[in-house]
């Protein structure tokens, strides 16, 4: 009932936000899900993130690119808010998803990161049987009534990460026992399975092979029609084969961001140029 | 005196040493700049393998001092006794009479009228002393700088310095732990042949499963009492589980509070607090069930209509907990950080709160190893004898009631200790058969503990 609820004020919030923002300058065909202004984030005394702006649109992958601790983590983890769960980092600025700001008191973090999904750089099912890491997540938001469509969850939820016909004769063992990008796999069902509107996933195919990236991969691009997605990624081949909308992150500071073709074919700044020709990170 | 030779050898020796050490390393450096060639080892460790030759020998020659040393100066002593008063001394008067002579010798005098001979015996040997040490001494020095000469002369490019130091030091290490490993083997040994000495005295079946517990101290053959370990045992047992229900509980949660919710700050400020009580002296505990916390069980006890008895298989159980506690919360503290961030990242991505992610996550991945943790506090708190002796009664009766006295292994095996022992009979050799018991225990727990710890580990690496 809630999540009925919270869909139609959403959908509302949808299109005001389209009718404010007509112009999307990123993706064109895309309404806006996610608004960052001017976002700061401290770790201790450490600035790590200066004056972040961005729009993320809905239904379609935007990447973030950039040398190593530039802070396209740190960015990534404001959008759920993971940053809270760090001593001593302090998040500025303003994030709006549907134009309900998520850095509101008032807020609930706990639905907010039902609401937005996350998988982490390295696989991390929990030390469960495969079916229990699927079912955490509805379990604990109430979504299933009885075990039926617990079932029912964790199987579309399965088949939609793509690894449901690898796992279905032994969804009792533990998850661990799965190899790299099947327990990769396992983590993005197992987002899934929460019913998000918004997946992060953070350098989720650095820790896989060129295989299993390539099965995440085609995966992202499958998810994109229902959800929608932020990627981190070091690979440049990846951002330009999955995204439509790229950012490049700099030192803290996002230096440029727009199509993924323009980023790749017609960089602005100079940086992002050296970036993408690899001649720095 | 003797304190002044030793710390005369010991400087020898270290001087000897550095300078073995230095000349090996001076020379070495000038193979360095002479021509080129590739040298195996570094300065370093041709320096200390001189100085290994130079330790080597120097050694030797003071282990055999000590060995043979003090049987030379003693035959020494007797040829400066007359041999006509010799003759008529026993064994006993004959060492006393070496003592006095050693004693004035050392310069301290003797109470007592001098014999004739005495002053100059004392004399002779005072002087015997000294060349022998001198000689001891010079022997140190030239055995030290020919095996210096030698090993410095050994040095060269394809020396392999550093191989031999290395085997040197392995074999040092293996020395060092073949010592823990010899004490520990000696230790089991004799706790074990003791204790099949008691039970020639006792059947083990009538210490094992004996329900009662009243040695005769006094006893002799045929009468030397009962032997049950089971009265023992349980009241081990009792406290172990009371000091558990205690400890367990207040130290996971202390630690989960302080490895997941509180501030930096505090926890920089708390963990040393509770890390604290685990340094306090167990007789201090002991102290405080005697005097507060017995007392106090009583009166509560008399409030609600319990009979509670002062010192208690509950007061040194209660006390005992407290004890364990920041041994308990420390470890689980560890453990509970060991597992990985990611786990619980995981967690929070899906959006489950911190008491969720602590039930259902992190308590879960860290069960082995917290169990783990409470087994080795289980074998700390059955092998506990200080606050047991002052605080649960020494009432070895067996029964289940713990607001009654009861008594335990360890406190038993105080009981039996103390006053005369001559190892003769089983009132005293019952303390090995009642050490070997709690060991075997002690020791399977810990087995089983780092088991389980073990298994945890390897899960994450
Ligand atoms: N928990 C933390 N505490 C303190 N500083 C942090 C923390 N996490 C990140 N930082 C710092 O913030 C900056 C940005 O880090 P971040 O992890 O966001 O970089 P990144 O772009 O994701 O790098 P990478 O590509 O290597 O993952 C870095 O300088 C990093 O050292
Ligand atoms: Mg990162």
């Amino acid at each position: 009932m809630d999540m009925l609820a919270g869909k139609v004020k959403r959908t509302e919030a949808t299109i005001n936000t389209m009718a404010t923002r007509p112009d999307a300058h990123t993706a064109p065909d895309r309404p806006i899900r996610i608004n960052a202004e001017d976002v700061t984030v401290h770790y201790g005394a450490k600035q790590a993130l200066f004056g972040i702006s961005i729009e993320i649109p809905d239904r379609a992958v935007t990447s973030f690119i950039g040398p190593s601790g530039c802070g396209k983590s740190t960015f990534l983890r404001c959008i759920n808010r993971m940053n809270d769960t760090i001593e001593g980092a302090k998040v500025g600025g303003t994030i709006t998803l549907d134009g309900e700001n998520i850095y509101d008191p008032s807020l609930d973090v706990v639905e907010l990161r039902a609401r937005i999904g996350m998988v982490f750089q390295k696989p991390n099912p929990f030390p469960k049987s495969i079916y229990e890491n699927v079912a955490y997540g509805p379990k604990i938001h109430g979504l299933a009534r009885n075990k039926a469509d617990l079932d029912e969850i964790v199987i579309s939820s399965l088949k939609k990460a793509g690894l449901f016909e690898e796992v279905k004769d032994r969804l009792n063992e533990p998850g661990t026992g799965l190899s790299g990008g099947q327990q990769q796999r396992l983590c993005i069902a197992r987002a899934i399975a929460v019913g998000p509107e918004v997946i992060l996933m953070d350098e989720p195919c650095s820790a896989l092979d060129p295989i299993a990236t390539a099965i995440i991969e085609e995966l992202i691009d499958e998810l994109r029609e229902n959800y929608t997605i932020v990627i981190v990624t070091h690979s440049m081949q990846q951002a330009a084969r999955v995204s439509q909308k790229t950012a490049f992150f700099h030192l803290g500071k996002l230096i440029e961001v727009g199509p993924t073709s323009d980023i790749f074919t017609n960089p602005v700044h100079k940086q992002t140029q050296d970036y993408i020709m690899g001649r720095i990170g | 005196m003797t304190q002044l030779n030793s710390f005369i050898i010991a400087a020898l020796l270290i001087v000897l040493l550095g300078f073995a050490y230095q000349s090996g390393w001076a020379r070495s450096r000038k193979l360095v700049t002479a021509n080129g060639v590739k040298i195996h080892s570094r300065s370093q460790y041709h320096g200390a393998l001189v100085a290994i030759w130079v330790l080597i020998p120097a050694l030797l020659i003071l282990g055999l001092w000590a060995f043979f040393g003090p049987n030379i100066t003693r035959a020494f002593t007797v040829t400066q006794i007359p041999a006509d008063v010799v003759a008529t001394l026993d064994q006993p008067a004959l060492n006393a009479a070496i003592q006095r002579l050693q004693a004035l010798a050392s310069g301290y005098g003797v109470s007592g009228d001098l014999a004739p001979y005495e002053q100059g015996a004392g004399a002779a040997l005072r002087n015997f002393q000294l060349v022998t040490f001198l000689i001891v001494l010079a022997a140190v020095a030239v055995a030290g700088i020919l095996a210096l000469l030698f090993a410095r002369s050994r040095i060269d490019a394809r020396l392999r310095a550093r191989t031999h130091v290395e085997r040197i030091i392995n074999l040092l290490l293996l020395a060092c732990s073949a010592v823990a490993i010899l004490t520990t083997v000696g230790i089991v040994a004799s706790l074990l042949t003791e204790a099949l000495r008691f039970f020639t005295f006792i059947s083990p079946f009538d210490f094992f499963f004996g329900t009662v517990w009243q040695p005769n101290n006094s006893g002799t053959a045929g009468n030397y009492g009962s032997y049950g370990i089971l009265p023992l045992l349980s009241g081990t047992l009792m406290i172990t589980a009371i000091a558990m229900l205690v400890a367990v509980p207040i130290g996971l949660m202390a630690a989960i509070y302080l490895s997941q919710y509180a501030h930096h700050r505090l926890r920089a400020f708390a963990k040393p607090i509770i890390e604290i009580l685990a340094g306090i002296p167990t007789i201090v505990f002991g102290f405080l069930a005697l005097v507060t916390v017995g007392p106090f069980l009583r009166d509560v006890g008399n409030l609600v209509g319990l009979d509670i008895s002062a010192t208690s298989a509950l007061t040194a159980g209660i006390v005992m907990g407290i004890m364990i506690i920041p041994f308990v919360s420390s470890l689980s503290d560890d453990i509970l950080n060991q597992v990985p961030r990611t786990l619980r990242d995981g967690a929070y991505g899906l959006g489950a709160t911190k008491s969720e992610t602590i039930r259902n996550v992190l308590l879960p991945a860290a069960l082995p190893g917290i169990v783990g943790a409470f087994l080795l506090a289980v074998s700390r708190a059955i092998g506990e004898t200080m606050i047991v002796v002052l605080a649960a009664g020494n009432s070895p009766v067996l029964r289940g009631n713990p607001f009654e006295p009861v008594a335990t292994i360890t406190v038993s095996i105080v009981n039996q200790l103390t006053g005369d022992t001559d190892f003769a009979g089983p009132q005293s050799l019952v303390a090995f058969a009642l050490g070997l018991t709690l060991f075997v225990i002690t020791l399977l727990l810990n087995v089983f503990a780092l088991y389980i710890v073990r298994r945890f580990r390897e899960q994450y690496e």
